[in-house]
């Protein structure tokens, strides 16, 4: 039953915390990614931009293995997905873009059996809990069930849930959606300051463009292709934009009246 | 690409048996917990039987005997008899609340904090499958407690132990099917087909209503379908361990069952081929 250790990947002189190459991914006959390939490196906090559709949630599931990836690879430090998937999984953090708490239970029970799906037993986690919980300004709620918490108080606890297990890599996907502007500034705060005090590396997906900061790496996705990447502000300079905004209208040629919004 | 940083990936650690045993106990725990919080499904779960054995049974001892047939050492009253099959029957109906709950965990995202567990995955839905069986045995012991106050008793009180192994083994082979069934639900609504389909046509054409026997005299290709029944054999497990003996061609047909069951549920939930990469085009 006792999984033997996977080797440990081929060490070189840098470790990305996601490497994302070459992925390929088909619903049918209709491609959804096409060759994409990407880096998030660690205390980084990249943005994954692109209008509905562009694939993004298609990326997240191949990442977390929900679906299997067929083409191309995808590494959590130099872990392989597919085939390493227990050493991959275990270095990531994941908030989805639906609510996946249970409702019916108290924030510190969702946290507990989080905490048990790796390998943590009950005493450990609720050590780790009150810290993630302080942090993440909710202490005081912690005996309260999930059902009764505000849309932005569930992804607090999501996020938190997500950090418990101490990963090394943070997956967001769309987390600010339907919550209103003072909850979206807490969450990301939040999650800037795991990447600012933890090193931890951050993939954040989004069409909110104004989530955006010039120091943020920015992979922009379309179509299932990627278009353009760097760092914010090299992507101003080279695409001569006064913003971000601008940028992806320049590099996509879309209409984004409708998808992105600030 | 994006810059980065020099950093050295932890090693890999791997996971510790102590790690299994805490990610089954963590599973084990959220089903008993959600069936605390679950009153309503608790009282139908006993409900349903007892009205069997209270009112369907009670009105059909005088008019039907049971006659010595193993594991039974004299003529039996029919509530004495259909006990075994009503045992079994919490099992089954659990089985597919389970599988009810699975659709439920799926449509509402839930699932998927189980499934990007670093555990293997046919370990997790093993989990899984281990704590509905859990839960369905705290029914059945339930169940047997308001029964011995109806007069209803193994010959031996050592039967109520003996049973045990039967119905963790037959709670997981219902609880695997409901799990293979789970994976071809779509949604929600379509759950009352499964009832109707899978439900009632396991339970009344099996040995739990009436035995073999008796259906042959009266309808020989039922009986035929009774035989082909896979449920047919967890009840006749569970009514020969309850008299402390064992039933070898049920004991291997249901543990047959367990392994093709749990190995479609298996197969359904692996991201390659199952239901997930079905659904993917539903994911954006």
């Amino acid at each position: 039953m006792v999984k033997t250790p996977d080797a440990p990947p081929a060490s070189g002189a840098a470790q990305a915390a996601l490497e994302v190459a070459g992925v390929t991914h088909f619903y049918g006959k209709r491609k959804a990614l096409d060759n994409v390939s990407f880096n998030v490196a660690p205390g980084t906090f990249t943005v994954l931009l692109g209008l509905n559709g562009a694939g993004k949630s298609t990326l997240f599931s191949l990442i977390t293995r929900l679906y299997v990836n067929r083409s191309g690879t995808i590494k959590i430090f130099g872990y392989n997905v597919a085939k390493q998937s227990g050493e991959a999984l275990r270095r990531l953090g994941v908030v989805f873009q639906a609510r996946t708490l249970d409702l019916e239970l108290t924030v510190t029970q969702n946290l507990i059996y989080h905490a048990a799906l790796h390998g943590i037993g009950p005493f450990e986690a609720k050590r780790r809990m009150a810290s993630v919980l302080a942090r993440a300004g909710l202490a005081d709620r912690a005996k309260e069930k999930v059902r009764n918490l505000s849309g932005g108080y569930i992804r607090r606890v999501e996020i938190a849930r997500a950090f418990l297990h101490h990963p090394q890599l943070l997956l967001l996907d769309e987390p600010t959606v339907g919550l209103d502007i003072k909850a979206r500034a807490d969450i990301i705060a939040q999650v800037r300051d795991l990447v600012a005090t933890e090193n931890l590396g951050v993939l954040w997906t989004t069409h909110l463009i104004d989530e955006i900061v010039p120091t943020d790496s920015v992979v922009i996705l379309h179509q299932g292709k990627v278009l353009d990447q760097g760092v914010a502000s090299d992507i101003l300079a080279r695409t001569g934009t006064p913003d971000m905004r601008s940028a992806f209208v320049k590099i996509t040629g879309s209409d984004i009246s409708e998808g992105i919004a600030p | 690409m994006t810059s980065v940083t020099t950093t050295q990936p932890a090693p890999a650690r791997g996971f510790t048996p102590a790690q299994y045993l805490i990610c089954m106990g963590g599973i084990v725990w959220r089903e008993a917990l959600r069936f605390v919080h679950q009153r309503g499904r608790f009282i139908s779960a006993l409900v349903r039987p007892l009205v069997w054995l209270f009112i369907f049974a009670a009105g059909f001892r005088s008019v039907l005997g049971v006659s010595i047939i193993p594991p039974y050492q004299t003529y039996i009253l029919y509530d004495v008899y259909i006990t075994p099959g009503l045992m079994a029957m919490i099992q089954l109906f659990n089985g597919m609340q389970s599988s009810l709950s699975m659709v439920y965990d799926r449509e509402t995202g839930n699932m998927r904090t189980l499934l990007v567990s670093p555990l293997p995955r046919w370990y997790l839905l093993t989990s899984k499958l281990l704590a509905g069986a859990a839960v369905s045995i705290l029914q059945v012991y339930a169940y047997l407690l308001i029964a011995y106050f109806w007069g209803i008793e193994p010959d031996s009180l050592w039967g109520y132990l003996a049973v045990l192994p039967a119905l963790m083994l037959s709670g997981l082979m219902l609880g695997a099917l409901g799990m293979a069934l789970s994976s071809m639900v779509r949604q929600l609504e379509n759950f009352a087909g499964v009832m109707n389909f899978v439900i009632f046509p396991m339970f009344f054409a099996s040995s739990a209503l009436y035995p073999i026997w008796k259906v042959q005299e009266g309808s020989p290709w039922l009986a035929t379908v009774c035989q082909l029944n896979p449920f047919t054999y967890a009840v006749e497990l569970i009514r020969f361990a309850f008299y402390l003996q064992v039933d070898w061609l049920s004991l291997a047909v249901v543990a047959g069952c367990l392994v093709v069951f749990l190995a479609a549920a298996i197969l359904a939930y692996d991201p390659a081929r199952g239901v997930l990469i079905r659904r993917g085009g539903a994911a954006e």
